[in-house]
């Protein structure tokens, strides 16, 4: 347990290191612009999967969590020329709000009803921006990035590093709620709530919980968008393929463990990446949907899941 | 009231269960004194898991109030009853699927434990509680890959590992050969003390009568009689009742 | 005053053409139980099959969608047996599977409708688009009037099939319990693939009213999710009359907003009120489950 939590850090130490010598070292800009758009999808299907994943409530609602980070940085920006960490942590207690708010709403919904909620709040929150002159309405709204601070040459690499960041505080977090009395009650509530409600688990404040962290996290991810694409808009911001997407890197990496997201988000974000650059975006989504149905149709746990069953099988035929 | 009746552990007045039109309870009131064993019989379809489900907190009661211990937990959700002190086992057992046998009642003592106790005293618990139901040896076992009866003791294990002052059982040996339903009921019988009230729903009239202090005959939400077993069976009502007419 | 008469009028014909697209997903969803988010995919790529017919061989546009209504019979046909064979017969969480099972159909059907067509607007010619009806100071477009016709009538056919034909009853009773239907000999999922035949059927005509009501774009199924599954949820499960009912409040609550605060609030409308009524009822507002 101990030994495994040591690990954990190094890695996460390790991997930050290495990010931060990329920026130093790169001199490239494509691999940041590339990179930034995969820490920000791990960061996203990490914090997905602990409402999503450990407690099986299938939240479409990213692109709102998302949309709504994106959109308070755009409004501190305007409003106070507010810097990257206040704009990071604001989206981050608006999204807390946000997944209170739709968890009082929804959670008490069951299955479907709950994920065809959270398509509905997403668009209405579109909507609303879209409606709100102030940040642009419907036509968008160009952001100025401020000069740069003196630790980066360029602020795309600074972006960089901030999302390999938020990626390490969503997996820390992710990882200690699987391993923590709320990860075994949202575990239990995912297989029978009624079961484990009787178990003595608070069914309705553990889901609570889960949705605020999954918000926050969700909103702060999206927060630093405005300033890497240095344009918002809501019908990118608000895109249902961000909803989508981040629940078919979940599903595909596997959500009975913290490290699936992660495993699904590198793979089909970095195939992404490439088709993007090398055919097209439409060649894009067409592999989003077809790697989910043959993911959700074929390998329900995910890869994740597969790797599990073959080291069971592997067990097993020592035993015997 | 005489003083060597003890307060009743539950009291249950004037409870009704309506689905929709339906009425499923129909002015249910009943005392458990702490220490009984307690069976409930009826046909199918008389309301009995529906009984347990208003006491567990699994149905919201509109008219009618539950006691227990003389507080009123009518309000009350079920995790919170739970941890007061009320245990069930499901009639279709109801297992975390994706855990093992000791991660099922480790759910259990994490989450209904009345006081802070280590994880290695919880565990302690966790195993002396599989060994006395006989599971020990599957403690690592998925619980998908229990056999019924097993599923059955999972049940009662994992109600007990709530440290429960009340145990409801529903229907643990419905289905099992009658040498399970044997080692089923010495079981409940070992496990009734004088801290620990059982309320045991069942089908099978050897086992209850084995088994009960006093029993209780629900027929279509009504109790149509209660007392000692003996005097039950005997019942004109409850025999038409079961033969059905 | 007029203006909100005007509204009113537009909003109960815009209705009865939301009945006519929730139809199918009233059945499937609502009877079947089918977490069913790529129907309004379905429905679009219905409508770009009438726009390749009537662009190219001039067919009008709701014989064309007669014509492919026997080719989505057997889309449904297939896409019930991948999802029953894929899901319901494993039984754990379909729902949560279901659902993004059928999110990666529509998104894929959306891809490829953009490969094959592109993304631009589409419509249809036929004499009815683009004339309107005058009524006094009310201006009524004849697409409209098409529309809700034709809407009604598949109404009156499909109520009339659930509750006057064997199969149509069938239909209604496996959806209320499996397992008698079991016991009489007939084989339930036979009939629920039958079942959800027919709803992705009807999406053949459905498809050809979208299109003459609006032009399409190949994401314009994204809009639909909220107004096909409000107008389900709003009607109670499975209920074909209630459907019509609850497609006219919504269309008349999208054509008031519209009058009043202008399209860009038009959007929300639906998915507004379908929140709304899960949050009063957490399973559908006549919900059939416990
Ligand atoms: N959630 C529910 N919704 C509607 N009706 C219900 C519900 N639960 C139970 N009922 C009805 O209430 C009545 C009593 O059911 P209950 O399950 O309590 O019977 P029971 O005595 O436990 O029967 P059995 O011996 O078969 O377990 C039945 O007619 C049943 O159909
Ligand atoms: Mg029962």
């Amino acid at each position: 347990m101990k030994r495994n939590g040591i690990a954990f850090w190094i890695g996460a130490a390790l991997f930050l290191a290495a990010a931060l010598l990329m920026t130093k070292v790169v001199s490239n800009q494509y691999p940041f612009f590339a990179g930034y758009v995969i820490l920000q999808f791990i960061a996203l299907a990490v914090a997905w999967s602990i409402l999503g994943g450990y407690a099986g409530y299938v939240n479409f609602g990213t692109s709102a969590f998302f949309g709504v980070g994106v959109y308070s940085s755009v409004f501190l920006v305007k409003a106070f020329g507010a810097p990257l960490p206040v704009q990071i942590l604001t989206a981050a207690a608006i999204g807390a709000l946000m997944g209170f708010a739709l968890g009082l709403l929804t959670l008490r919904m069951q299955g479907i009803f709950f994920s065809i909620a959270t398509i509905a709040l997403t668009i209405i929150i579109e909507t609303a921006v879209t409606n709100w002159r102030y940040v642009g309405g419907a036509a968008g709204i160009q952001i100025q990035r401020p000069p740069v601070s003196a630790l980066f040459d360029n602020y795309v690499q600074m972006l960089f590093f901030v999302q390999a960041v938020l990626v390490v505080l969503a997996v820390a977090i992710s990882r200690y709620i699987q391993n923590s009395w709320i990860g075994r009650g949202l575990q239990a509530l995912k297989d029978d709530e009624l079961a484990a409600e009787c178990s003595g688990v608070p069914t309705l404040r553990l889901k609570l919980l889960a949705c605020v962290i999954s918000g926050a996290l969700l909103c702060a991810v999206g927060a630093p968008s405005a300033m890497y694409l240095q344009f918002a808009n809501p019908e990118s911001a608000f895109n249902l393929n961000y909803s989508v997407s981040t629940l078919a890197m979940s599903l595909i990496g596997g959500t009975a463990h913290w490290s699936g997201p992660i495993i699904g988000a590198i793979l089909l974000g970095t195939t992404q990446q490439l088709l993007t650059v090398t055919i097209s975006s439409e060649v894009n989504v067409l592999v989003l949907g077809v790697m989910l149905v043959l993911f959700v149709v074929g390998a329900p746990e995910g890869i994740i899941g597969l790797i599990r069953r073959i080291f069971r099988n592997r067990n097993e035929g020592r035993e015997s | 009231m005489s003083s060597e009746t003890p307060a009743p552990l539950l009291r249950i007045a004037s409870l009704t269960k309506r689905f929709g039109g339906f009425i499923a309870l129909d002015n249910v009131s009943v005392e458990i004194p702490p220490g009984e064993r307690f069976g409930l019989i009826g046909p199918n379809g008389s309301g009995k898991t529906t009984l347990i489900n208003c006491i567990s907190g699994a149905f919201r009661t509109e008219p009618g109030t539950v006691l227990f211990r003389d507080e009123d937990i009518t309000a009350l959700q079920p995790h919170l009853r739970t941890r007061r002190g009320i245990a069930r086992s499901f009639q279709i057992p109801r297992p975390f699927r994706s855990m093992t046998v000791a991660e099922n009642l480790m759910v259990a003592l994490d989450f209904a434990a009345h006081e802070h106790v280590s994880v290695a005293k919880r565990r302690d618990t966790m195993m002396s509680i599989l060994t006395q139901m006989g599971l020990a040896s599957k403690a690592n076992v998925s619980a998908t890959q229990l056999s019924q009866v097993e599923l059955r003791k999972m049940e009662l294990a994992r109600a007990m590992a709530t440290h429960p002052k009340l145990l409801i059982s529903d229907e643990a040996m419905a289905g099992l050969s009658s040498s399970e339903v044997d080692e089923v009921l010495d079981l409940l019988m070992s496990l009734a003390s004088h801290d620990i009230t059982i309320i045991m729903i069942e089908h099978i009239m050897q086992a209850v009568m084995r088994f009960s202090d006093r029993v209780m005959c629900l027929d279509a939400g009504r109790i149509i009689a209660i007392g000692t077993p003996s005097e039950v069976m005997a019942n004109q009502r409850v025999q038409e009742a079961y033969l059905g007419t | 005053m007029d203006l909100l008469l005007d509204a009113v009028v537009i909003g109960v014909l815009l209705g009865c053409f939301y009945g006519a697209v929730s139809l199918g997903l009233s059945v499937s969803f609502g009877l079947l139980d089918v977490p069913h988010v790529a129907h309004p995919a379905f429905l679009v790529l219905a409508s770009y099959f009438v726009y390749f017919l009537n662009e190219h061989y001039a067919i009008d546009p709701l014989v064309a969608g007669l014509l492919i209504t026997p080719l989505f019979f057997a889309f449904g046909l297939v896409a019930y047996r991948i999802y029953y064979e894929t899901f319901e017969k494993r039984g754990s969480d379909a729902g949560v599977r279901g659902i993004a099972f059928f999110f990666g159909v529509a998104f894929i059907i959306e891809v490829l409708i953009i490969m094959q067509f592109g993304v631009d607007q589409r419509s249809v010619t036929a004499d009815y688009v683009g004339k309107a009806l005058r009524l006094g100071d009310l201006r009524i477009p004849y697409r409209l009037l098409v529309a809700f016709g034709v809407a009604a009538v598949l109404t009156i056919l499909l109520t009339l099939y659930l509750s006057r034909t064997f199969m149509g009853r069938a239909i209604r009773a496996v959806a209320q319990d499996q397992e008698a239907l079991r016991l009489m000999g007939t084989n339930p999922i036979r009939i629920k693939q039958w079942a959800f035949g027919i709803a992705t059927a009807v999406l053949g005509v459905a498809g050809a009213l979208l299109i003459i009501v609006a032009p399409v774009e190949p994401t314009l199924d994204r809009a639909y999710i909220g107004r096909t599954f409000c107008v389900v949820v709003m009607a109670g499960l499975g209920s074909m009359s209630g459907t019509l009912v609850a497609a006219i409040i919504l269309g008349v609550a999208e054509s008031i907003v519209l009058t009043m605060f202008g399209a860009s609030w038009a959007p929300a409308i639906s998915f507004a009120m379908l929140l709304g009524v899960l949050a009063v009822r957490p399973q559908g507002l006549f919900g059939r489950r416990s």
